[in-house]
């Protein structure tokens, strides 16, 4: 089946993929984020794209600078947290501006299906005062993304396109096209390129110009167009908050729907609110075109009759409205939750088990093994960013001494330690805290939905690439004690916790073992439990695995889950788990 | 023609998006709008997982909302159980009878609701629930049980078995396009 031109239904992140391909872009540099990891996937499918996952965001965005300023169009995608580690360098890039034309992917979370917090990247677009693009659907997100190239190269600025979850991830109707390809010359123009006072004085007139022509540009733009139909009530609404005012409205009010939400235009929303009897501002998260048509003097309602906090819904548009829906069935009973698990045979299960034992205060990362603080494990006690828990351990430590160091430990992953969490261990080397690092090795980036990085030694396509030897890495950053232990070995990883911490010098546990979801990984039958023996102590379910269950007061273990790793076999106290 | 919706609800790792991607395919070639709409990453860590489908002349919002799905289809009864909400009056469940128990359950902390079938009956709700599990198998693969479940789909749906047929052939493998079709049949002809 030919899918390369014509009709087709297509992934939101697929659709800035194809965007990209058709654009003509080059270079791709990107960290995964959930829900901005499949643009950069989709396009490492085009063999005329080089692509490649960075260590973290602010490397990517660098690099897309770099390829940007050698004369090819390039581009980088985050989730919206991921640019407060790239914010650096694009607020510097707003004054360079590009040369060949640059795109930067931001996707938001509202209603934080997979993220850590809920922030509002629009916040970005206007701190650093570039022009941020917003489409609403799949189709949009094609047209859109070639669209960003051409105002990045005419307004001479980087272009951020922002996403959401219900776009990246929803499919709907496109329209592909035929791929183009520019080329500009490098030249020389330290004035531009070299952001010393000197020039960036120069720059910022510059920047403030450019703002202006962009508003300019929003006027008229073909991103934000007015649909009018009844005009007692007129909405302004963006991104997918759009889709939810014509699903409940379709053509009964006027609508004012704006594809670039910085910087947003003044004539255009004067000119709407006059046609309107009663206007409204329909956008998630932050009141931010609410605060600009209330800043043009302009009467509004928004954020007092919708919510500030997760994401919207048609019912939630509807009964914000005033509009009654017919209600549904609804049972008695309350449904159990079900919350996400770590896997059966995940290999981070037994060294949180072992961390629990052992009464460790655990300091917590982003990844899979943040699920170590959910019952019944609840090992872990806090977790804030990408990183963090390196940062945070050498904190806790300086400040409670030995009370601390001989029992609280960072637990960070592969992926994780690479993107951010080297600086903090390079911060405990050289300020000598007592620390405890274990990174969690799994050899792979594995909750974004298993992409490479620097220390599984294969790139973004899986061919071979470079490997970075984590032992060799902490020794040569001043850690005399670095050891390596299997998380299926419970002895092993208690007595190698149990020695680190008493140690009265920094140490870091590699604790290694690939995801048992990884499909180079060979599975062990699943274990039986031999009902004469179980007892029915429960002490394997000590270890959350969704394989095993109490049925009739006996342990059981369902064979479609159970790999076979027998970490649970080393808890019974009968050897009644047998292979 | 209003727009019609469905749900297809179960637990992460059982298969819903290859059902959700043939649906949106078939959709797309009887010349319908249509959107489909999921949730990756932390959600699918065994985690309770909903894909909408929706299709019609013109299709906006991504996502089915309480009160509103045609179709539930689930495959796993707690979750059927879960989306009920979902079900636009006069909708029509499809689950499988099959029961994994969520952690909560596991633990201790949380019960399995009994004899869930009757108590979602006796809402009023129309329900079709068959242990689709073991037709799957009976096809040859447990895997296979979102294709039985999409064949009962399509016994409650008017669109020509061709066109059924041409999506399972452009969505799955050649080496199991056999056993999806017997498990398709076993599914759109069994007897609740």
């Amino acid at each position: 089946m030919n899918e390369n031109n014509g009709r087709q239904l297509m992934l939101g992140n697929k659709a800035v993929a194809r965007g990209l391909y058709e654009a003509g872009v080059c270079f791709i540099s990107s960290y995964p984020g959930t829900p901005s990891t499949e643009v950069t996937e989709e396009a490492a499918k085009y063999d005329e794209i080089y692509c490649e996952w960075a260590p973290n965001e602010k490397v990517a965005m660098e690099s897309a600078f770099g390829a940007s300023l050698a004369g090819r169009r390039s581009f980088c995608a985050q989730k919206h947290v991921g640019l407060n580690v790239a914010a650096d360098p694009l607020y510097t890039m707003s004054y360079t501006g590009v040369n060949a034309g640059l795109v930067i992917d931001v996707s938001d979370d509202a209603g934080m299906h997979s993220s850590q917090n809920e922030q509002d990247s629009r916040h970005h677009a206007i701190a650093a005062k570039v022009p941020m693009i917003e489409p609403s659907d799949s189709k949009e997100a094609l047209e859109y993304t070639k669209l960003a190239f051409e105002i990045s190269e005419k307004f001479d600025t980087p272009v951020l396109l922002k996403m959401c979850t219900r776009v990246a991830h929803s499919q709907s109707v496109v329209e592909t096209g035929e791929r183009i390809v520019p080329d500009k010359p490098y030249e020389k123009n330290i004035a531009k390129y070299v952001m010393m006072p000197g020039n960036a004085k120069k720059r910022h007139p510059f920047v403030e110009q450019r703002t202006k022509d962009l508003i300019e540009y929003a006027e008229n733009c073909p991103l934000n167009r007015v649909e009018i139909g009844d005009t007692k009530t007129g909405i302004i609404t963006c991104s997918t908050s759009y889709q939810y005012v014509k699903e409940v409205f379709g053509d009964k009010v006027s609508v004012l729907k704006l594809g670039m939400t910085n910087p947003l235009p003044e004539k255009l929303i004067k000119d709407f609110a006059s046609r309107v009897d009663k206007l409204f501002v329909v956008e998630e998260l932050d009141p931010i075109i609410e605060n600009h048509v209330k800043a043009l003097g302009i009467s509004v309602t928004g954020k007092e009759l919708l919510p500030i906090i997760d994401e919207f819904s048609q019912n939630l548009i509807a009964e914000k409205f005033g509009i009654e829906k017919e209600k549904s069935f609804a049972l008695e009973d309350s449904i159990p939750n079900r919350p996400p698990v770590m896997c059966a045979g995940c290999p981070h299960r037994g060294l949180f088990y072992t961390l629990k034992k052992n009464n460790c205060t655990v300091l917590g990362d982003i990844g899979c093994y943040t699920l170590g603080a959910v019952p019944p494990l609840g090992a872990i006690e806090m977790t804030l960013c990408m990183g963090a828990s390196i940062g945070a351990l050498h904190g806790f430590n300086k400040v409670r001494g030995a009370e601390s160091e001989h029992k609280t430990v960072a637990v960070i992953g592969d992926s994780t330690f690479m993107h951010s969490g080297m600086t903090g261990l390079a911060n405990v080397a050289y300020n000598q805290s007592n620390s405890t690092i274990i990174i969690v090795d799994n050899s792979i980036t594995g909750m974004t939905g298993h992409q490479q990085n620097p220390t599984t030694g294969y790139n973004i396509k899986g061919d071979p690439a470079g490997k970075i030897d984590l032992e060799a890495l902490c020794r040569a950053m001043g850690f005399n004690r670095v050891r390596v232990v299997d998380p299926y070995n419970l002895d092993e990883c208690d007595k190698v916790l149990k020695e680190e911490l008493a140690a009265d010098a920094p140490s870091v546990i590699i604790s290694r073992r690939p995801c048992a979801l990884l499909k180079y990984v060979k599975h062990e039958a699943p274990l039986k439990v031999n009902k004469e023996k179980c007892v029915g102590c429960k002490s394997c379910m000590k270890i959350g695995c969704p394989a095993i269950s109490m049925k009739n007061g006996k342990a059981s273990i369902d064979n479609t889950l159970c790999v076979g790793c027998k970490v649970c076999s080393q808890l019974c106290p009968v050897g009644a788990l047998e292979s | 023609m209003e727009t019609k919706n469905i749900m297809i609800v179960g637990v992460g790792g059982q298969g819903s998006l290859l059902a959700s991607k043939l649906l949106g395919h078939l959709l797309l070639t009887q010349g319908y709008d249509v959107k489909v709409s999921e949730v990756h990453g932390m959600s699918q860590r065994g985690g309770s997982v909903v894909t909408y489908v929706r299709f019609g002349d013109k299709v906006y919002s991504p996502v089915i909302d309480k009160g509103e799905a045609d179709f539930i289809v689930s495959f796993e009864l707690l979750e059927a159980a879960r989306w009920l909400p979902y079900l636009k009056k006069d909708g029509q469940i499809v689950t499988n009878t099959q029961q994994i128990d969520p952690m909560p359950v596991i633990t201790g902390a949380a019960e399995y609701p009994e004899d869930l079938v009757n108590k979602l009956k006796s809402t009023g709700a129309k329900v079709d629930a068959l242990d689709y599990l073991s037709l799957a198998e009976k096809a040859g693969s447990s895997k296979a049980v979102n294709i039985v479940l999409l064949g009962r789909l399509s016994h409650y749906f008017d669109l020509p078995k061709e066109a059924w047929m041409k999506s399972l052939e452009a969505n799955v493998p050649s080496k199991f396009l056999e056993m999806n079709k017997k498990a398709f049949e076993l599914g759109k002809n069994c007897e609740e």
